[in-house]
């Protein structure tokens, strides 16, 4: 056996794309990526952790899978191999996962569909909390509310924010070009009239916290149950 | 009771529990869930400051002593309303049944009121279960976990035709409040747990009913705010709210909190322990002294006075329960009417 290499970067970046669908954050600045190792010949190793041993099974199987499809993909991996650690499902996870069997055959008998929908319900609540964070800081700066309306994605000033916002909008096959307008239906797609665009904003902030407070508890958590910092770990 | 600058503050945990998670009720063979399910329970308190942290060990199983000791003669309650959680398939006599509660609770008179609980999928013995625990215990209350385990089902929702037969069964026997999990949980896998929409209907559907959703839906505090601004009759448990966000994260806490208050409102939020995951003491002292931080992202919620929080801590639930309040813990006129369900459509059409 080949002598592993511990967290080499380009797996760690590979992982860095990966998120909690939950909480719309990458499972490396969680904590949640405990070990990766790739020795010469290419095999990588992934270690995961979760804040608690029942952590939504669901969720837990769309990271594992996500991480191993990241790893797979990436130059220089002969073979992969990823690993939920400490979960009640972890068997069943990491089998299903390895044997790509999908969700519903890894859970047989205790799941009839696969998560597609799932994640993008989550998806749906990431679009409209980034929506509060382009949209708070325009207001806050003196933008009128209802002229967000009539404002494009190209339009609105350039940030970080803004990116995420576009890609989420895109990974949904919503409109994300610069024509596109600022504020939309997460449904649908569509342009929202100016007058239901303080509920949109107001239930777009609500959205926001809540998947904050969640990554919060999270969080807590895992440091409770852990004591260490994962690999690529940021605490916000 | 807890007196603060003067302040009267009556005082109800609305959500509570006595159990024994310990290895000696370990169901054969499935002891691992017993078990991670405890830990997982534990780290939540891990939430709360360190020195009110307990070993494992205690936390496991702690006895009617401690409990009174840390709800009522250190923790400022007056009432404890007891939830039951079942789990009957990882421990052997349940995690903390209606009659454990009760049998511990009647030894101590006027200061409990013991919830009840009942599963659509147990059908007409359910049923007959649910009238004698009323009958005996007096139960005016019913925690109901739509995603238990049960012979093989992974869940139900509170529209399905056979909790109807039940939410009839409860406006009959007098049950006026349905506490309803939605939080944390673990069942259905291929399913979104947390999903309220059932309450929704249900709410319309039993309009002499109060739902109480605990925890408020977290994680999806989102869906639960929406769907409770259009129901008059819909509340918000905050246990979790304040145990595990007040120290651990005191911003979100206070985000969360201005959320709740805007969208649900102040005569319909109630306080809940969860003890023994906190204690209520360093609860109840924290929330009395709490208000927003000082900072533009909390000036558009709305305002919290005296008034709010003794409604919160006691009062809204202290109508709901039908329990009588000492005069000298009472609102002023003027200060609003608790519990009251006619602010709802605060941000109707929405």
């Amino acid at each position: 056996m080949t002598n592993p290499v511990t967290a080499p970067s380009r797996l760690l970046a590979a992982l860095e794309a990966v998120r909690d669908p939950e909480l719309d954050e990458p499972i490396t600045s969680l904590g949640f990526v405990a070990s990766c190792t790739i020795s010469a010949d290419g095999d990588a190793q992934v270690r995961l952790r979760l804040p608690t041993y029942f952590c939504a099974p669901n969720f837990a199987f769309l990271m594992v899978a996500d991480a191993y499809d990241a790893v797979s993909a990436t130059p220089g991996v002969r073979s992969t191999e990823v690993v939920l650690e400490d979960h009640f499902a972890s068997d069943a996870i990491n089998g299903g996962v390895a044997a790509r069997a999908g969700f519903a055959r890894s859970f047989d008998g205790e799941a009839v569909g696969e998560l597609h929908e799932l994640r993008a319900d989550f998806l749906r609540k990431a679009v409209l909390a980034g929506t509060d964070q382009v949209c708070r800081p325009l207001v806050a700066a003196g933008t009128d509310p209802s002229a967000l309306a009539g404002l494009t994605l190209g339009q609105a000033p350039p940030s970080a924010a803004l990116t995420r916002l576009r890609q989420r909008r895109a990974e949904l096959g919503l409109p994300a070009g610069d024509d596109a307008p600022l504020l939309i239906d997460q449904e649908t797609g569509a342009p929202l009239p100016g007058e239901s665009v303080p509920m949109h904003l107001r239930r777009a902030h609500t959205t926001r916290i809540s998947i904050e407070a969640n990554t919060g508890i999270c969080r807590g958590m895992l440091r409770h149950r852990y004591g260490t910092s994962g690999l690529g770990e940021e605490d916000t | 009771m807890y007196e603060k600058d003067g302040e009267k503050y009556f005082v109800v945990d609305s959500h509570m529990h006595y159990w024994n998670a310990a290895p000696d009720n370990w169901v054969p063979g499935a002891e691992q869930y017993a078990k991670g399910w405890i830990e997982c329970f534990h780290a939540y308190q891990g939430l709360g400051p360190p020195q009110t942290h307990w070993s494992i060990e205690h936390f496991q199983k702690y006895s009617e002593d401690d409990l009174m000791t840390d709800v009522f003669e250190n923790g400022y309650v007056d009432v404890a309303v007891f939830q039951p959680t079942y789990l009957k398939e990882w421990y052997k006599e349940g995690f903390n049944t209606t009659e454990r509660n009760a049998l511990m609770g009647e030894r101590h008179p006027g200061m409990f009121r013991y919830n009840t609980r009942w599963d659509p999928r147990d059908g007409d013995e359910g049923l007959r279960v649910l009238k004698e625990n009323v009958e005996r215990f007096g139960s005016r209350g019913c925690k109901l976990y739509t995603a238990e385990w049960n012979n093989g089902s992974r869940g139900w929702k509170l529209t399905d035709p056979g909790a109807y037969r039940y939410l009839e069964a409860c406006q009959g026997l007098g049950i006026k409040n349905i506490h309803v999990h939605k939080g944390p949980t673990i069942w259905p896998l291929d399913k979104d747990a947390f999903d309220v929409s059932d309450v929704d209907h249900a709410a319309t559907d039993f309009p002499e009913l109060n739902f109480i959703v605990e925890h408020v839906g977290l994680p999806r505090i989102e869906d639960f705010c929406f769907m409770a601004t259009q129901e008059p009759n819909v509340y918000a448990g905050l246990s979790v709210v304040i145990g595990g966000l007040m120290y651990a994260r005191p911003r979100f806490f206070a985000k969360v909190m201005g959320e709740l208050l805007f969208w649900v409102g102040e005569d319909k939020m109630t306080f809940g322990s969860d003890y023994a995951i906190w204690e209520p003491r360093w609860q109840i002292e924290g929330f009395v002294d709490w208000n927003y931080p000082e900072s533009e992202e909390f000036a558009d919620y709305p305002g919290v006075s005296t008034a709010t929080k003794k409604k919160i801590l006691g009062l809204n639930a202290a109508r709901l329960y039908e329990i009588d309040v000492p005069a000298e813990c009472q609102l002023d006129a003027g200060q609003g009417t608790p519990a009251a369900q006619d602010d709802a459509q605060l941000v109707s059409g929405a």
